[in-house]
């Protein structure tokens, strides 16, 4: 076991560690403002991906363009989700909403299906040839994807965006007081359901953007892509406390982490690699629930 | 309890009735799913038989096609529909090992013959009476595999890839390890699952012990994704596969990464012999505009043995089908001259090898294992 082994390794783990991170942010903002856990967040990501691969086929334009595209599509499909589907239920017990999640979910993927077909479709033939994204940097002996940094950029970009939305703009101070009070909210002049499907459409958005970053690296496109990814970074945004902006980034990071170095370093445990996500699940709602940056949670009474 | 007899007897009554106008065959396959395109190449080889030879013993066949949408359950949920629903006489399917497993019990149970176009794996068929198929079984596949990269490809070190959700890929690994090392090479294992997208932890496993060859033993998606982490790490050395990895889609995944894997297969235009693969050929050219996969030879292939046995035994009756397909003699299929072993159900035939050629997106016919090297 030699340094380069070491650095692959690490390399491999952030590549991966970053994609989770940057699908855990989408899902934690949702949470973060509307308590509820939007499980079909992985299955917007992968409707995301569809659309930019159709645009691109169809309009045979500049991927860039694509991109822009299945980012807006997705928004407004995480808008039309919310009015559809989670709008009836605002003044409904949260458990009725998390189940329509799951089956908004459900939806999503047999919508795929049935649409776009079953059969995988190849990610990588929208780009004309070969990008600069696509190279692989040799940095003595370890071989480094472009791909890796432009994630660790995209997820830097979209957590300083948020940010200054959460905090600096109108909007962002009705989320927040959202997350507070919904009622009180109202009464102070706030139009809750327009802010509550903003909230939606933003997150639908950073799924989009973070599934067309997971389909470079993975360039296998099919209907159920989203399910593992998504409940991967669900673990990882529980992982780093549910709700934190930041603790989404550091445990997406520490569980691509431990999903590379545990099989690396004790091989025996290669055939359990997915069951590793679900272990630190039951273990840090066992020992801190709130998560590794999260806040302790005071129940009003 | 009278009544109930009453009415089982009616619909037993009713069920003969209706047997005795058409012979019912149905067709268990992954139309949906993670392993749809294989679905669908087989079945493209049974609409062509059907539609070749509609009929038999002057009755006409009706295929009745169930979609167990590439799911282990749904895999037995459909044959026990066919069976109770349908009434079919006998079943073509299933296409995964994995799924064979789940409905095969289910046909066994219910007396009626199966015969799996493409499951490989030797369980399927293991003490079972009423299950049969046309395709060769993994120790052969396996086995050739290990001779053809020991022998023809001159590799000593071979990294194994396995994907333990699949008892396909599970098998195939073991019969060629075994092989191979009786042989005198090494072995690397690894370990995935289907539907993972990331495998450069295990590659950074397999890479740091220089391999000569990769195989990976699951399916098409894996396979495609894997050979481009693989190349993107830097390995240069060969990539083997089995039957697995024959679809369309392993170019428009894998891309240059796949050109030049090797993998072991059914059939290849170029490598068969019989007269009944020139018939199959021309016909399957001539209705889809393509060059026939092994999958659709096979589907062609178990539907024929099925008419084969039901002319033989002159009846339409599944005890009598199921007799007449395990007592097969040297009938003359597309992909090879079969003869299906009594005790065991399972057809011997020798292996065709073929090479990924990416830049025009075919698989070119390379090299043939025969079964005596095998033994």
């Amino acid at each position: 076991m030699n340094i380069t082994f070491l650095v692959q390794n690490t390399f491999n783990g952030i590549m991966l560690g970053g994609l989770y991170a940057l699908i855990a942010v989408g899902y934690t903002m949702v949470y973060g403002i509307l308590r509820l856990i939007n499980f079909a967040h992985g299955d917007v990501m992968m409707m995301g991906v569809y659309f930019a691969f159709y645009f691109a086929v169809l309009t045979k334009s500049n991927v860039v363009i694509a991109f822009i595209v299945a980012v807006l599509g997705a928004a407004l499909l995480g808008f039309l989700i919310d009015n559809v589907a989670y709008k009836p239920l605002r003044n409904a017990p949260r458990i009725s909403a998390l189940i329509t999640a799951i089956g908004v979910s459900f939806f999503l993927e047999s919508f795929a299906v049935v649409v776009f077909g079953a059969i995988p479709k190849p990610f990588t033939s929208i780009f004309k040839s070969q990008t600069l994204l696509m190279k692989v940097l040799n940095v003595g002996g370890a071989r480094i994807p472009v791909l890796t940094f432009l994630v660790i950029g995209i997820t830097a970009v979209i957590f300083v965006f948020l940010f200054l939305i959460v905090y600096k703009t109108k909007i962002g101070m009705a989320m927040r007081a959202i997350s507070a009070d919904i009622p009180t909210t109202s009464l102070m002049g706030v139009n809750v359901n327009f802010v509550i499907s903003f909230t939606f459409a933003l997150g639908s958005a950073l799924a989009a953007a973070s599934g067309l970053m997971w389909s470079m690296r993975y360039p296998n496109v099919f209907p159920y892509m989203g399910f593992m990814p998504g409940m991967k970074a669900f673990i990882a945004a529980v992982f780093g406390g549910i709700g934190s902006i930041p603790g989404a980034i550091l445990g997406g990071l520490l569980l691509g982490l431990i999903e590379i170095f545990i099989p690396a370093y004790f091989q025996s445990m290669m055939m359990y690699r997915d069951a590793l996500a679900f272990i630190i699940l039951i273990v840090i709602l066992l020992v801190k629930p709130s998560g590794l940056l999260g806040k302790k949670a005071v129940e009003k009474v | 309890m009278r009544k109930l007899i009453f009415v089982f007897l009616l619909v037993v009554f009713a069920v003969s009735i209706f047997v005795a106008e058409e012979i019912k065959i149905g067709v268990v396959l992954p139309m949906t799913g993670g392993i749809s395109a294989f679905g669908q190449m087989t079945w493209e080889g049974i609409s062509l038989a059907h539609k070749m030879y509609p009929t038999v013993l002057g009755k006409e066949v009706k295929l009745i096609l169930f979609d167990n949408r590439s799911e282990k359950t749904e895999a037995a949920n459909a044959v026990a529909r066919a069976i109770d629903k349908e009434h079919v006489v006998a079943i073509i399917g299933e296409v995964a090992s994995s799924h064979s497993l789940a409905g095969g019990p289910i046909a066994e149970k219910n007396h009626i013959p199966m015969v799996s176009p493409a499951s490989t794996n030797p369980m399927v068929t293991q003490g079972k009476r009423y299950v049969s198929r046309v395709c060769f079984i993994d120790p052969f596949q396996g086995a050739a595999a290990a001779v053809f990269a020991f022998k023809n490809l001159g590799a000593k070190t071979v990294a194994v890839f396995t994907d333990i959700e699949q008892d396909y890929s599970v098998g195939l690994s073991k019969f060629f390890v075994d092989k191979f090392k009786k042989l005198g090479g090494k072995v690397v294992s690894l370990y995935y699952r289907t539907g993972d997208q990331d495998f450069t932890a295990q590659l950074t496993i397999a890479l740091s012990k220089n391999p000569d060859a990769i195989y990976v033993t699951g399916y098409y998606p894996e396979i495609a994704l894997l050979s481009r982490q693989a190349r993107q790490l830097g390995f240069k050395g060969y990539l083997l596969a089995g039957d697995g990895a024959e679809a369309p889609e392993l170019f428009s995944i894998g891309g240059d990464a796949v050109d030049g894997l090797f993998l072991t297969t059914h059939y290849h235009p170029k490598g068969a012999a019989t007269s009944m693969a020139k018939k199959f050929y021309d016909a399957f050219v001539k209705e889809y505009g393509k060059d026939p996969s092994a999958l659709a030879a096979l589907g062609f292939d178990a539907y024929l043995l099925i008419i084969d046995a039901i002319k033989r035994a002159g009846s339409a009756d599944p005890e009598a089908i199921a007799k007449a397909i395990r007592e097969t003699e040297n009938f003359e299929a597309v992909t090879g001259v079969i003869t299906i072993e009594k005790e065991t159900g399972n057809p011997i035939k020798d292996v065709v090898v073929d090479k990924a050629n990416a830049k025009e997106k075919k698989f070119d016919f390379a090299a043939i294992v025969s079964a005596q090297e095998l033994k």
